[in-house]
């Protein structure tokens, strides 16, 4: 069983998001980097169905040479390998990094080394564009499930399971296959302190893609406009109960 | 030409799919051409009905049988396939699980790209599109280029409006050329046992707890109050990652989106990822120690003080009010 | 939307609502403060500052007196509020130099009464079952150690200040200006509007020098990194009630801490690199991901402090289950000489600062500064942090970087008594200093000037005095000293030497009321003819020593006060403090004005005479008086005062001609046989043979001057600060005297001969300390060489019943107990009893 994992370097939003001069990129002074939360699943469910399944994981990322602490921070919780594409700083739009993780892929296939399952995130925090996982399926003809909650693995197939508004729906999946995942999947581990000191001292590959136009070209970033609000304080501790229970015949859920 | 990617319960278009086609009419009239729309999926053609009154001219149907399940890419194989025929200009799905995940299949197959979460459209040239990154906490003005526009529209960008004037709708069969490979990925609903929970997504009332509950036993409360209320209890991430509550009861941006007529927002701060997910809730009662919280700022109506005890009143409160028994006046 | 509403005035406003702003609250309400405004701009109980993420741990031994003094009234408070868990702590050595500092640091728990003690390998791990013992050599052991939970405490003590109907307390209310008139404070501008006051204290840790920035003032710290991460969950935490259990170890040699806290064990290092961010960069509230404080952990920087801890806890930090789950740079404040900043600050009146303090010492520092502020005579003297003490100099932004960014890595250094800072040098240089340069002068620093402390040159004199110098053959001892120093002192003795005093503070008080206010501040009687020099103290309203400096009276209303360098700045506060409002006395900085050269010995007047027409034999120029010489082209300043014991003066040039007069003094010098003379011997070996007192040492506002020997037979009739007091102090019997003490053997068990540097614990002999009627503790207060007595000297502060000459006592240095004997009760010197030299 092999696995790749494709992760992406995004900083750790605060409580406000303050936007560069030139409204290009959120400034991340203050932020720390951190991966895509449905990733970090991703990464945990990796290393689990290694450990239980045994095989190999590899984890990749497109981005700057700072994205190396993201991959090292995945091979602090197990993973065994990383790969950056190493980008020079631009944003690269879904079709654009797609394309440059079909390369590398292919790339690793033509090296001997086999993917039977590619995790990603349902999409990124921060981009958001909800399709690199199925365009590298596509690309690779591989089938693809997205927004995944669940991962069963037997005899070269997967079970797997996301949830919809009434309930759960599932699909099986013959193996190589992409899925793409969301949090919930699993609760992710912490990293150890080997784990951790392990990752440093490993080597991290790296490719240097061509960047391209994907035909999604970001102009400039803007906050959303906050409405004008007020609101009504109605009471400290416990002096409040009758005022709410007025709120809540008024809203008629009493 | 637009076209229009909806999503239909039985014919019934989804809340989301009526949104889709409100600006897509818009869109089509600013550009000065027709809008046409495709619906997948049992009872699609029943759905001319209602698209009359959203100035759609033509309901594309596609016609096999194997696409009554939901599969990704048999469903993006048949509108790819009407693409090529009918050569729109833009087309637009919802940004659901479904539309986004059908709509990256057909920018893939069609070699084009794709803007997803779009809240604003400004067809021309360039074709502009506003967009949502970090859940709808920032947004990004992007041209989309390729031949043709493809993109989704982000939940509740506006709200759905039928037109007084009704149109003509033409129904359209056509019957894809599917491949055996395009269901390699279906999927079938599982029968749940019916729990009798009310869900989080679809609740009149949530009462969601944060760090400020101070434990995971202190929930005890707030699941007491959401009884009373008929509602369902939610969390926010840092209680998840706590372990206190399963990720089932996460609300935000990786977690559910609710869209309650009242939200109780216990302890928590209001991180703009946990806003994300509450953005669509009517009210908001926010119950904090600190009257300087985010969430108090955002919310309709708040209450400072310790969760527990504030909880410990009203709790007491609503049962006696529910018993028949007389509310205590204000103080 | 707003809770309480901000009031429209004052009595004080405290800004900051972290450990300190809150102690602050609580202390001045206790005393009696009404109408106190608490602000702070962030949300309550925890506004984001530095004690929101603090470790929390009290180690309760620090060598300095005054911050131990602060750390054990803090424990104490922290007890009462019932926030206080106590755990024990251990420090760990892994190294011999370390294991001889833990001896040092059991030398300070002896002397400041903290119960310690030193362990085996062994024994450290039956206290932390975890630890590798195996790379240790030995521990540190204190059990009163603990942790407490300063949020709650803190927010106990506001709550209980609101409660008493003191306090108003304004969260989510940010300051943004603070208004003053005529260099007082008079009101505070918020978001929320304006509160008028007189007074306000800023307890606002790293942001503490931008709000003084909005009055005008300095308060002179950088926020620096403290890494730290929190690793869980122990599986042998799992059953742990509470927060703590295991006692807490830091692993000195590395910088690094280990702490249980509940399940996991946090992991805290002072070993990376510094990392300075400046106040005004620092993300707000809303910008921060954690808080303000709690910046994105930085891994790299913490990489090797992981090994160092991998290898101390193997067993937890090595286990695959326990995972990193929280991890930060933590914000705090550091200042360049590593104190706090406490007091009102000398640029706005009634702008305190309480700020760069630590959890372990807030709650005392607080009551400190409360009852300073109050009465003005805290029960802690809070001289070493006194925030007055800097000099412009020391306030710029390249100064503060400097010795932060040094001082960092010292946190758990083993930082030598006398050890030099490296950044930031020469700054200030007297006119000597290329002579003295070429003199091969080892140059030590105070208040920022580069004073000679011995000269290489003199190297020759150490042949001529042999064993005399009494080397120091134990690397320690000599460490940052030189046997050169007293040859030096011999020199000076048997012939002549010149001292660079260039860094004394000088003040000129004049005007029409000068006589009268000088009288007011000072003990001795000023009203003494021109030209006479006074030596005299200066004592707060509780008859406390404030100062000690001497005083030429050049004219009926004009007097020149001479100082310490490392005084000048506290002490010119404390003059201007007191100026009268209506302009009649005015003060004069003349520091940077006047270069000193001190000449001293049996040749000193042969030399003076040999280039000054004026008559300086004993009738003509008596001890105790100054007056206007000429030397060749320069008119000096001379003043016959030693604190060397000899014949001598002290020469006062304006600075620029200050060279001329070196190089005048120097060739007279030559058929003397002069030696340039450092600060070795002026403050040390010199001072004490002579059992003169220094300050900062002896002297300080927690003893008064019959417990120093300094009160003179008569109380003049006019009144001055702290007579009453002092007059009190008179009529009954000292609870201590301070006395002089030899080494009787100062031969160690290893055969080294040892030489103690001050603060050690005097003892009986049998081991014991010795403690006053107030429950002080005796310690040496000041130690060196006394080369023209033979013997090491030290002075102490003894109860009456070992007060008497000829008592047997032991000091303790190093884990090893040096027989003493008590040679001198009160200020009669050693050498020269009868001060013949001076007066000769």
């Amino acid at each position: 069983m092999n696995v790749l994992v494709c992760v992406k370097r995004v900083p750790a939003t605060a409580g406000q998001i303050t936007l560069t001069a030139d409204a290009q990129d959120i400034d991340t002074r203050y932020l720390g980097f951190t991966i895509s939360p449905h990733e970090e699943c991703a990464v945990e469910e990796a290393v689990r169905m290694i450990e239980a399944h045994g095989g190999s994981t590899t984890v990749l990322t497109l981005g700057p040479e700072a994205a190396t602490d993201q991959l090292r921070d995945a091979m602090a919780l197990g993973i065994e390998r990383a790969i950056l594409l190493q980008s020079d700083g631009r944003e690269w739009d879904p079709v654009a990094t797609a394309s440059a993780i079909v390369e590398a892929i292919e790339a690793e296939g033509a090296a001997g080394r086999s993917y039977d399952l590619v995790l990603f995130g349902n999409e990124s925090a921060d981009s958001a564009g909800y399709q690199v996982g199925v365009r590298v399926a596509d690309a690779l003809d591989l089938p693809c499930a997205t927004g995944i909650k669940a991962i069963e693995l037997s005899d070269g197939r997967a079970t797997v399971r996301r949830q919809t508004e009434s309930g759960w729906e599932s699909a099986e999946l013959a193996l190589p296959a992409v899925v793409t995942v969301k949090e919930g999947l699993n609760l992710p581990r912490y990293p150890s302190l080997p784990g951790r000191l392990k990752a440093k001292k490993k080597e991290v590959e790296r490719i240097t893609p061509q960047w391209r136009d994907g035909g999604l070209e970001k102009v400039r970033l803007k906050l959303p406009v906050q409405a004008e609000h007020t609101v009504e304080i109605l009471g400290k501790n416990g002096d409040a109960g009758a005022q709410l229970v007025e709120v809540f015949q008024r809203l008629r859920l009493l | 030409m637009v076209l229009a990617f909806i999503e239909h319960v039985a014919g019934a278009p989804t809340m989301l799919s009526l949104e889709v086609l409100t600006m897509a009419n818009r869109l089509a009239g600013e550009m000065g051409t027709q809008l046409e729309a495709i619906a997948i999926g049992p009872n699609a053609a029943a759905a001319t009905g209602i698209l009359s009154s959203y100035g759609v001219s033509t309901l594309h149907v596609a016609d096999d049988g194997r696409l009554a399940d939901y599969a990704p890419a048999a469903w993006a194989h048949a509108i790819a396939e009407l693409v090529r025929e009918v050569d729109p200009d833009v087309v637009i799905g919802t940004a659901s699980d479904r539309g986004g995940e059908v709509m990256a299949h057909v920018a893939t197959r069609m070699k084009l790209p794709m803007a997803a979460n779009c809240t604003e459209i400004a067809p021309g040239d360039p074709f502009t599109v506003i967009r949502q990154r970090w859940g709808g906490s920032l947004l990004e003005e992007a041209h989309l280029k390729g031949t043709i526009k493809l993109l989704t529209l982000a939940p509740h960008a506006l709200t759905a409006a039928a037109s007084p004037s009704r149109t003509e709708v033409t129904t359209h069969a056509f019957s894809p050329a599917l491949d055996d490979k395009d269901f390699r990925v279906r999927l079938q609903p599982q029968v749940e046992v019916d729990t009798g929970k009310i869900s989080l997504a679809q609740a009149r009332v949530v009462v969601g707890g944060g760090r400020g509950v101070g434990s995971a036993e202190g929930f005890a409360a707030l699941e007491e109050l959401a009884g009373l209320l008929g509602g369902a209890v939610g969390c926010s991430r840092a209680v998840t990652s706590l372990g206190w509550r399963p990720h089932s009861d996460q609300v935000g941006q990786t977690g559910t989106r609710i869209a309650p007529d009242l939200y109780i927002a216990c302890g928590i701060s209001g991180a703009i990822q946990h806003m994300v997910g509450c953005r669509a809730a009517k009210h908001i009662l926010a119950i904090n120690t600190d009257a300087g919280a985010p969430i108090v700022a955002q919310a309709d109506y708040a209450v400072i003080g310790d969760v527990q005890k504030v909880l410990a009143a009203v709790n007491a409160e609503v049962r006696r009010v529910k018993a028949g028994e007389p509310s205590r006046s204000p103080a | 939307m707003r809770v309480t509403s901000l009031p429209d005035r004052a009595r004080v406003v405290v800004i900051g609502a972290g450990i300190v702003g809150n102690s602050m609250a609580y202390h001045l309400a206790q005393q009696g403060w009404k109408e106190i405004v608490l602000i702070d701009k962030g949300r309550l109980p925890n506004p984001g500052g530095s004690t929101g993420h603090a470790s929390n741990f009290i180690f309760l031994t620090d060598h300095s007196k005054e911050m131990t003094l602060f750390t054990l009234d803090s424990v104490r408070q922290y007890k009462e509020l019932g926030v206080f868990t106590q755990s024990g702590g251990v420090e760990v050595a892994r190294t011999a130099e370390r294991m001889d500092e833990l001896k040092r640091r059991m030398a300070s728990s002896k002397a400041w009464g903290i119960d310690a003690e030193l362990v085996s390998p062994a024994e450290v791990k039956g206290l932390v079952p975890y630890i590798n013992e195996k790379i240790i050599l030995g521990g540190f052991s204190t059990p009163g150690i603990g942790t407490v939970d300063s949020l709650r405490g803190g927010t106990l003590m506001r709550e209980q200040a609101e409660a008493s109907g003191a306090l108003t307390v304004m969260a989510s209310t940010e300051v943004i200006g603070i208004v003053v008139e005529n260099g007082r404070v008079s009101r505070v501008r918020t978001d929320k509007g304006e509160i008028e006051t007189e007074t306000v204290v800023i307890t606002s840790g790293i942001w503490s020098p931008r709000l003084a920035r909005m009055a005008g003032a300095s308060i002179p710290l950088s926020p620096a990194v403290h890494q730290m991460i929190s690793v869980g969950p122990v599986p042998l935490f799992a059953d742990t009630v509470g927060e703590i259990k295991y006692p807490i170890i830091r692993d000195m040699d590395t910088n690094g801490y280990e702490r249980q806290h509940g399940g996991d064990l946090e992991v805290g290092s002072y070993d990376h690199r510094p990392i300075l961010w400046e106040p005004d960069d620092i993300p707000s509230i809303g910008q921060s991901k954690l808080s303000p404080t709690e910046l994105p952990f930085t891994k790299e920087d913490f990489d090797e402090s992981l090994e160092h801890a991998l290898e101390l806890i193997p067993d937890i930090l090595g286990d695959p289950s326990v995972g990193i789950r929280h991890a930060i740079n933590g914000l705090l404040s550091l200042t360049p000489d590593g104190l706090p900043l406490l007091g009102e600050t000398p640029e706005v009146k009634g702008l305190w600062s309480v700020a760069a303090i630590w959890i372990k010492e807030a709650p005392g520092i607080a009551r400190c500064v409360a009852e300073w502020m109050t009465s003005g005579v805290p029960e802690i003297d809070p001289s070493g942090s006194d925030i007055a003490r800097f000099y412009d100099h020391q306030k710029t932004g390249a100064h503060i970087r400097a010795r932060t960014a040094e001082g960092f890595n010292k946190t758990y250094g083993i930082v030598h008594p006398r050890e030099q800072w490296e950044s930031n040098r020469r700054v200030r240089v007297s006119p000597f200093y290329e002579r003295e340069k070429a003199l091969d002068a080892v140059f030590f620093e105070t208040a920022g000037w580069e004073r000679p402390n011995w000269y290489a040159s003199n190297k020759l004199l150490l042949e001529e005095y042999g064993e005399r110098v009494m080397p120091r053959r134990y690397e320690w001892d000599a460490r940052w000293w030189s046997p050169i120093i007293n040859a030096e002192h011999l020199a000076m003795r048997d012939r002549v030497g010149m001292v660079d005093l260039s860094a004394f503070a000088v003040f000129d008080i004049a005007g029409s009321c000068a006589l009268d206010y000088m009288q007011k501040m000072c003990v001795v009687q000023m009203n003494v003819p021109v030209g006479r020099v006074i030596y005299t103290s200066l004592l707060n309203t509780a008859g406390g020593i404030k100062a000690d400096l001497t005083v030429m009276r050049l004219g009926p209303n004009h007097f020149r006060v001479v100082t310490g360098g490392a005084d000048g700045m506290r002490d010119r506060k404390w003059f201007t403090d007191h100026l009268p409002d209506d302009g009649a006395v005015q003060l004069t900085d003349l520091t940077s004005s006047w270069a000193t050269i001190g000449v001293w010995g049996p040749r000193a007047r042969d030399l003076l005479q040999s280039i000054t027409g004026a008559d300086v034999s004993n009738e003509g120029f008596a001890f105790g008086t100054c007056r206007f010489i000429d030397i060749g082209p320069v008119r000096a300043l001379a003043s016959r005062i030693s604190y060397v014991g000899e014949l001598g003066w002290e020469i006062y040039v304006p600075f620029e001609q200050g060279a001329r007069l070196w190089d005048a003094i120097s060739e007279a010098g030559q058929p003397h046989r002069i030696a340039p003379v450092g600060i070795g011997v002026y403050g040390t070996t010199g001072r004490l043979e002579k059992c003169y007192r220094a300050y900062g040492n002896e002297l300080e506002q927690e003893f008064n001057l019959v417990e120093t020997g300094l009160a003179r037979p008569q109380v003049k009739p006019q009144d001055f600060i702290g007579k009453e007091a002092y007059l009190k102090q008179r009529s009954e019997p000292p609870a201590v005297t301070l006395c002089t003490l030899t080494i009787d053997d100062n031969t160690s068990r290893s055969g080294f001969k040892r030489f103690m540097m001050g603060r050690e614990p005097v003892l009986s002999p049998q081991g014991k300390r010795l403690v006053d009627r107030h429950g002080r503790g005796s310690y040496v207060t000041s130690a060196g060489s006394g080369p023209s007595v033979g013997k090491t000297i030290l002075m102490s502060f003894l109860p009456p019943e070992q007060a008497k000459a000829g008592t047997k006592l032991a000091v303790e240095y190093f884990g090893e107990q040096y027989p003493a004997t008590v040679a001198v009760v009160g200020p009669t010197p050693l050498f020269d009893p009868q001060n013949a030299r001076v007066r000769s």
